[in-house]
């Protein structure tokens, strides 16, 4: 069967099985549309967790972007798995003694103010819906490549998937969905993770082959790397060129930032007992090392074969991949020394970031751009780091059925996400907006109601985030990060750790650290892009790195605010006691 | 509080501030402040640092969280003989 094909049958089938189970699964009650329940077996619970969390950044841009990067992408696995840890050992099980639904319910309840039941709503609200975007443009990219369809069309028709598990089902619903997507993913990412590792080192394990020899050499793998980005003028691949101060601050944040990630917090309410909430952070850690393990050798395998099946290769001889993501607009490439090959190194091919394609072919076929060639570097290739996961099969010259799964896949990926962030957002709005807050009379079932109009709005609303996006895929949720790492994290942490902690240094605290690590980001991201270099960071540290600095911000203001106004009454005190009783 | 559970919080706490020690360590530490100097030793095709920040580290981190499960379903027992109640 051609490849066209299988894909259209394997994301096909696995759709199916997303609405048969929304529909075995769908909720009866706001205990099941927010919490499943509670009665979530703790396996289950850690895989759907993994799922949650391994978005369309994981699963598509991640390894791209380590492959591009080298050591300096080892941020994004330390900080999306040290994560795990904080939440494990001071948040899971705390939070699920309270009880309650929402992430602002135990803010709101904590802090006995429904004032910061709104701040922690908006924070929450605001970090979901970037790092939504991300996930509905991953399922665009991924059904214009292998569907054939124009992106645009690919993202609604996620939405409209989407909306049918997450607003039948709710939490229920997406969290057996999501059980699922895992499984879909995971193999999907493994089997050509494992064939690569076998082609170009013989180890079928792909985390050992990354520390292998190379098939019939007596090279290692990532020496031979080394020298490889070294010629091309990138500096060698297992160093860094980021400065170890910036590097230690995007782990920190994107640490904190996945321990103060509501739709990955909420899962931990949905288990029976707090011994199981411990218990499924460790699984969900393990589902998720199974992919984070294998993604930096994904990404190093990936950077070998991309520079081999492309350098000095004519134009004309291309392979099949390189034209389709051409024809996409997602690589381009400019003859800039009239030899009809192409030729990759290091420094931007193009004025101008992006490729700005115009209609006509030229004499070798390629896309004519409309952008000036960058004469600074002999470069001729513009690449988007988020294709690399999804043509790695092609690169490396795997079968159909391979490529396919991989679509199936990223899709499972990105829905999955895009499905917990949609939960989040509608039931703070139902729950904390509606119910505690505006409309405290409505009854179960009008919740209910309210919830689901709420979730499929907030699909709406992330469908136009990915037909408009702001910025490619993995730095918009960067943003999330810096946002949850600096406001939610700590007002849980002090909630559960301080007894002294009080309403008006919980407010303040979370205000400041949202406007400091909003408006750094909106400053050096969308307004003075220009101006985005380490001179003009505070003390090198960039905008990525900058929610650990505002984290800290939130807890030096939090408790110094405290500490000039008056103790929380004697009900919180006792509040906080019985959380810290298993 | 009563003398039980704060008993059982300060053990607790003495479990959680010494695993995140070692989350810290090999994180921050062998990862990243320290990485440059540990790539002197190879092992295999690694270098050790580089291996700490892009593999080692979340090998590590699972360890950990099963480490705290371990210890406190024990601790809960000792304090706790009771399983706790589930509303």
């Amino acid at each position: 069967m051609e490849t066209q094909t299988l894909t259209y049958l394997f994301v096909g089938a696995s759709f199916a099985l997303y609405i048969g189970i929304a529909f075995w699964s769908r909720a009866k009650s706001t205990n099941d549309f927010y919490v499943a329940g509670k009665g979530v077996n703790p396996i289950a619970n850690g895989m759907a967790t993994a799922a949650d969390w391994m978005s369309a950044a994981s699963f598509i841009s991640m390894a791209g972007l380590i492959a591009f990067l080298g050591k300096d992408g080892s941020v994004y696995l330390m900080g999306w798995t040290g994560g795990y840890v904080l939440l494990a050992l001071l948040l899971a099980p705390y939070l699920r003694k309270f009880g309650q639904y929402t992430v602002p319910d135990f803010i709101g309840t904590r802090y006995y103010s429904n004032t910061a039941r709104l701040v922690a709503v908006i924070c929450l609200i605001f970090v979901s819906f970037t790092y939504i975007a991300g996930q509905m443009r991953g399922v665009g990219i991924v059904f214009s490549r292998f569907l054939e369809v124009d992106i645009d069309l690919g993202v609604i028709i996620g939405m409209i998937i989407v909306f049918f598990y997450a607003v039948m089902g709710g939490m229920k619903g997406i969290t057996y969905t999501q059980v699922a997507q895992y499984c879909v993913m995971i193999f999907a990412y493994l089997v050509p993770a494992i064939f690569i590792s076998i082609l170009i080192t013989g180890n079928p394990v792909p985390q050992l082959g990354f520390g292998d020899t190379l098939v019939g050499s007596s090279t290692f793998l990532l020496d031979k790397l080394d020298q490889v980005t070294t010629d091309l003028g990138f500096g060698a691949y297992t160093e860094n060129t980021k400065t170890n101060i910036d590097i230690f601050c995007i782990t920190a944040a994107l640490m904190f930032g996945t321990a103060g990630l509501p739709h990955v917090i909420v899962r931990f309410f949905t288990v029976p007992k707090v011994s199981d909430a411990r218990k499924s952070a460790g699984y969900a850690l393990i589902f998720i090392a199974l992919l984070y393990t294998t993604a930096p050798a994904v990404a190093a395998f990936a950077r070998i074969n991309f520079v081999d099946s492309i350098q000095n290769v004519e134009y004309s001889a291309a392979p099949d991949w390189f034209k389709n993501w051409e024809n996409i607009g997602l690589i381009a490439w400019q003859d800039k020394n009239n030899d009809q090959s192409i030729q990759y190194s290091s420094g931007n091919a193009l004025e101008g970031v992006r490729p700005d394609y115009s209609d006509r072919r030229g004499t070798n076929g390629e896309r004519i751009l409309n952008n000036r060639p960058n004469d600074n570097n002999a470069n001729e290739i513009y690449i988007d780091r988020d294709i690399m996961v999804l043509a790695n099969p092609e690169i490396a010259k795997l079968p159909g059925w391979v490529i396919a799964l991989v679509a199936a896949g990223g899709l499972a990926a990105a829905l999955s996400t895009a499905a917990g962030l949609l939960l989040v957002i509608s039931s703070s709005v139902s729950h904390d907006l509606l119910k505690k807050t505006f409309m405290p009379r409505i009854n179960e079932k009008q919740e209910l109601l309210f919830a689901r109009i709420a979730s499929a709005v907030a699909i709406v609303i992330a469908g136009l985030f990915g037909i408009y996006p702001p910025a490619f895929v993995a730095q918009v949720v960067a943003f999330a990060f810096g946002l949850a790492a600096s406001t939610i994290f700590p007002a849980l942490l002090m909630g559960i750790f301080s007894k002294r902690l009080n309403k008006e240094g919980a407010i303040t605290g979370m205000i400041f650290g949202l406007i400091f690590t909003s408006s750094y980001i909106i400053y050096f991201k969308f307004i003075n892009t220009s101006l985005n270099f380490s001179e003009n960071w505070l003390l090198g540290i960039s905008p990525e790195g900058i929610g650990f600095v505002g984290m800290l911000i939130n807890f030096a203001i939090a408790f110094s605010v405290s500490s000039i106004t008056s103790n929380p009454p004697r009900e919180i005190n006792e509040m906080v006691e019985n959380i810290r009783k298993p | 509080m009563d003398k039980n559970t704060n008993t059982y919080w300060k053990s607790n706490l003495k479990i959680v501030l010494s695993l995140l020690v070692v989350w810290f360590l090999v994180s921050f530490g062998f990862g990243i402040i320290w990485s440059d100097a540990l790539d002197n030793i190879q092992i295999g095709g690694f270098k050790l640092g580089f291996w700490f920040a892009q593999q080692g580290s979340i090998f590590v981190f699972m360890i950990l969280i099963f480490i705290y499960v371990f210890l406190l379903n024990r601790l809960d027992k000792k304090h706790f003989s009771k399983s706790s109640e589930d509303d």
